[in-house]
C-alpha cells in the first residue's frame, strides 16, 4: 500500500517538473540562451592578477605598502568613502607608530557628544575613535571600504582590475550588439568592464599619477598607486590575517603530529584483529 | 547491543562502587561508548561520520555560546557586533570563523553520514527508529543553520530571511498570515532578528536531545556493518573502548587537520561576498543563492515554474523542496529488500551511484544563477531524485536478485578458512 501510494506520489512530482521541463523548453526555443552585454564583455571572472604580500598561507602584510595605501586612501578615496569599521588604534598593527596614529586621528573630525554639555560637537578624532561617516552631497553615501575586499567576488583582485579598469569608451561592437546599452553622454556613468553591469558611476579616481605624494619616496604611479590601496584595504577587511596565518601554522602542525601519533595508536590496538 | 558476551561495568574504586549504587552514571557511559558496548569488527571508515557528526556539534555549541556573549541580536547593532567580534574581541575571528566553517563542516560530515545509511541500508529494521530520529536531526540542523545565517544581518542574512519565510507565504490560505507571525511584521526587521537569534540559541541544545534518543535507538540493536549481516557470535564484535574510540580518536585529528585548513587559511571561500554588505531592504543582490549544504534542496525549489493542474508553481516548488526530505522517512518501508548493504545488491548499486550523482548536479545549479540552461537542468536532476526514491528504490528492491551474503561477520574479515580456524581454536 505505501509503496502504491509512493509511486503515485513519485509520478505526481515527475508529470509537474515535466510540465515546466515542457514549457521551459518551448520558451528556451524561442528566446534562445539568455544574452546581455554584461555577460558577454564582463570581465568580472577574468581579473588582472594581483600578487600581495599577504597572499597564500605563509603571507604576511608589506607594511611599508599598508602606509603608501592608506596615503591613497586618504589622499584619493577617503572624499567619498567611508571605513567606518576600522579604528585608528589599529593602525599601529599596519605599521604605524603611536605618535603617528594620534597624529592622523587628529586630523580627522569627529562629530560626538560634549561629555560636560550634552550637545553633539566636532571635535578632532583620538585614535580610540573610527574613520568618521562620509557623506557625499546629493547622492548619499558611496560604499564603505572597510570590507570591500571581502565583499566582492575577487577581493583585492577586484579592486585593482576596477581601478585601473576604464575605458574611454564602450567597445564599438557592444553598442552595435546591445544598441539599447549605449550609454548617454549625460548619464554621468563611465564604461568599465570590471563592474558588474559594466557602467559605474565612480569616475575614474587614479586617472594620472602623482595623485598622492609617497613618505616613503616610491614613485606614484596609476599601477603603484592601485596596487598599494587594494593591499591597504585587503588590512582593513581582515586585520587579523597575520595572526590567522601564524597560529594556523602552528595549530596545523600541532595536529599534524597528534594526528600521526593517533594513528600510530590505532594501528597498535587493532594489531591483532586485522587478520592480515 | 548488549550480548551475552558484552563485558558488565566494574567499577575500579570504592568511590565509583558509591556512585554506582546511587546514580549509575559511569556504567551509562560504559555501556553506551566504553568497553561494554560490542561492536562489528568490520566497520569501515564510512562509520566515522557519527561521531564525527557528535563532534562538531559540541564545536559549533562551544564556539557558538561564546560568540553569543560578543554578539547584539539587534538590527541596528548585529552587523558592527559581527565586525567588533572579528576585530576587537581576542580571538574573536577564530571563533567566527570557526562557526561558519564549523556549519559547513557539520553538513559535510551528515550528507556523507545519511548517504552511508543509502548505501549500507542502515534504515532497515530493525534501524528504523535510528533513521527516523536522523531525518529529524537533519531538519533540525537546517533550520538552526538557516537562522544562524541570518544573524550577521547582511545582504545575504536578510534576503535569505525574506526569501525562506517567502515559501511559507505560498500555503493556500493561511500563507501570508502565516509570514508576517513568523517575521513578525510584513518583512525582515528587528522582531525577526530577535526571535531568530533566540531559536537559533535553543534548537542545538533540542538537536543535542534527538542525538541522545538516536544514539539510544542505536543501542538496543547494536551498530550495523558494511555486509549487513546481523552478528552472530563473539568473534564477529569488538569493544567500543579501546578499539572505535581509537580508530574515532584518529579521525578526529583528520578532521581537524581539513577544517583548521578552512578556518585559518580560506574562512570565506565557502560564504559569498554580499555577506559582507550590510542588509538593505531597498536594494535586492542579483543572485540570491543559500550556503552550499542547501544548494541541492534550492534547485529542487527552482525547477518548479509552471503552474500544474490546480497548484501554483511556488507552492510545488516549496511542496517538492520539503518533500525531498520528508521522503526519507518512508524509505524504510519503500525499500522492502532483505538485504541491506549494496555491495550485495547489484541493480540498486547503480542507481544509489547515479544518485550521487543526481544530488551533487542539483548542488552545482542550485547555487549557479536561475537562468537557463541551469533551470532546464534542474527539472531534469529533479526529476530523477523524486522517481529513485519514490519509484526506482520500491521496484528494484522487489525485482532484484542480490548476490550471496557471507555467512558471517568473521568470515567477511578473515575468510572462510580463517574464520574455521578461529572457531576451531
Amino acid at each position: 500500500m505505501i509503496r502504491i501510494f509512493s509511486i503515485l506520489v513519485g509520478l505526481f512530482f515527475t508529470a509537474a517538473v515535466s510540465w515546466s521541463l515542457l514549457w521551459d523548453t518551448i520558451q528556451l526555443g524561442k528566446d534562445g540562451l539568455p544574452k546581455s552585454a554584461a555577460h558577454e564583455f564582463g570581465k568580472a571572472y577574468d581579473l588582472k592578477p594581483l600578487k600581495l604580500a599577504s597572499d597564500g598561507p605563509f603571507g604576511k602584510f608589506d607594511k611599508q605598502q599598508l602606509k603608501r595605501g592608506l596615503e591613497v586612501y586618504a589622499g584619493v578615496c577617503a572624499s567619498c568613502h567611508s571605513l567606518q569599521q576600522v579604528a585608528y588604534r589599529s593602525l599601529v598593527h599596519a605599521g604605524f607608530t603611536g605618535a603617528e596614529v594620534k597624529a592622523l586621528a587628529a586630523k580627522a573630525t569627529i562629530n560626538a557628544k560634549d561629555p560636560l554639555t550634552g550637545e553633539l560637537k566636532d571635535r578632532p578624532g583620538l585614535p580610540a575613535d573610527k574613520f568618521p561617516p562620509v557623506v557625499y552631497a546629493g547622492i548619499g553615501s558611496p560604499p564603505d571600504l572597510s570590507l570591500i575586499t571581502k565583499a566582492r567576488q575577487g577581493g583585492a583582485a577586484y579592486v585593482y582590475s576596477l581601478l585601473t579598469g576604464y575605458e574611454a569608451s564602450q567597445p564599438a561592437e557592444l553598442i552595435e550588439r546591445f544598441p539599447d546599452a549605449k550609454l548617454k553622454p549625460d548619464s554621468g556613468l563611465h564604461y568599465n568592464p570590471y563592474f558588474a553591469n559594466l557602467n559605474i558611476a565612480m569616475a575614474p579616481p587614479l586617472a594620472s599619477d602623482d595623485l598622492v605624494t609617497y613618505s616613503d619616496g616610491t614613485k606614484a604611479s596609476k599601477d603603484q598607486m592601485a596596487q598599494d590601496v587594494s593591499a591597504f584595504l585587503v588590512w582593513t577587511a581582515e586585520p587579523e590575517l597575520d595572526q590567522r596565518h601564524q597560529t594556523g601554522a602552528w595549530w596545523v602542525l600541532f595536529m599534524l603530529f597528534a594526528t600521526v601519533l593517533g594513528y600510530m595508536s590505532y594501528r597498535n590496538i587493532w594489531a591483532e584483529k586485522k587478520g592480515h | 547491543m548488549s550480548f551475552p558476551w558484552s563485558k558488565e561495568y566494574k567499577p575500579s574504586h570504592p568511590l565509583m562502587t558509591w556512585l554506582d549504587e546511587r546514580l549509575p552514571l559511569p556504567r551509562l557511559v560504559y555501556n553506551a561508548v566504553g568497553g561494554g558496548y560490542e561492536v562489528p569488527r568490520n566497520l569501515n571508515y564510512f562509520w566515522n561520520f557519527g561521531f564525527l557528526a557528535g563532534f562538531c556539534l559540541v564545536i559549533q555549541i562551544v564556539t557558538g555560546v561564546v560568540l553569543a556573549m560578543h554578539y547584539g541580536g539587534d538590527t541596528s547593532v548585529a552587523f558592527n557586533s559581527t565586525e567588533h567580534i572579528m576585530r576587537d574581541v581576542n580571538w574573536g575571528w577564530m571563533l567566527r570563523y570557526g562557526h561558519a566553517n564549523g556549519a559547513a563542516a557539520f553538513f559535510a560530515v551528515i550528507y556523507l553520514h545519511i548517504f552511508r545509511g543509502f548505501y549500507y541500508g542502515s534504515y532497515k529494521a530493525p534501524r528504523e527508529m535510528i533513521w527516523l530520529l536522523g531525518v529529524v536531526i537533519f531538519l533540525l540542523m537546517m533550520a538552526t543553520a538557516f537562522l544562524g545565517y541570518v544573524l550577521p544581518w547582511g545582504q545575504m542574512s536578510y534576503w535569505a530571511a525574506q526569501v525562506i519565510t517567502g515559501l511559507f507565504g505560498a500555503i493556500p490560505g493561511i500563507g501570508e498570515p502565516l509570514k508576517e507571525w513568523l517575521l513578525g511584521g510584513f518583512a525582515p526587521g528587528n522582531a525577526t532578528l530577535n526571535r531568530f537569534f533566540s531559536l537559533h540559541f535553543l534548537l542545538p541544545f533540542v538537536i543535542l536531545g534527538v542525538v541522545i534518543l538516536h544514539i539510544w535507538s542505536l543501542h538496543i540493536p547494536g551498530s550495523s556493518n558494511p555486509t549487513g549481516v546481523e552478528v552472530k557470535s563473539q568473534s564477529d564484535t569488538v569493544p567500543f573502548h579501546p578499539y572505535y574510540t581509537g580508530k574515532d580518536g584518529w579521525t578526529v585529528g583528520l578532521f581537524m587537520l581539513i577544517y583548521s585548513v578552512f578556518v585559518f587559511y580560506m574562512p570565506n571561500v565557502l560564504g559569498h561576498p554580499d555577506n559582507y554588505i550590510p542588509a538593505n531592504p531597498m536594494q535586492t543582490p542579483a543572485h540570491i543563492v543559500p550556503e552550499w549544504y542547501f544548494w541541492p534542496f534550492y534547485a529542487i525549489l527552482r525547477s518548479f515554474t509552471q503552474n500544474f493542474l490546480f497548484f501554483d508553481a511556488k507552492l510545488l516548488g516549496v511542496m517538492a523542496m520539503f518533500a525531498a526530505i520528508l521522503i526519507w522517512f518512508f524509505l524504510p518501508w519503500l525499500d522492502k529488500s532483505p538485504v541491506r548493504s549494496a555491495t550485495y545488491r547489484p541493480l540498486y548499486r547503480k542507481f544509489f551511484w547515479v544518485l550521487v550523482v543526481d544530488v551533487l548536479v542539483l548542488g552545482y545549479l542550485g547555487g549557479a544563477p536561475a537562468e537557463q540552461p541551469y533551470v532546464l537542468a534542474s527539472q531534469l536532476a529533479t526529476m530523477y531524485y523524486f522517481l529513485h526514491f519514490l519509484v526506482i528504490v520500491p521496484i528494484v528492491s522487489s525485482i532484484e536478485r542480490p548476490d550471496p551474503l557471507p555467512f558471517s561477520i568473521t568470515e567477511s574479515v578473515l575468510g572462510h578458512d580463517g574464520a574455521a580456524k578461529l572457531a576451531k581454536d
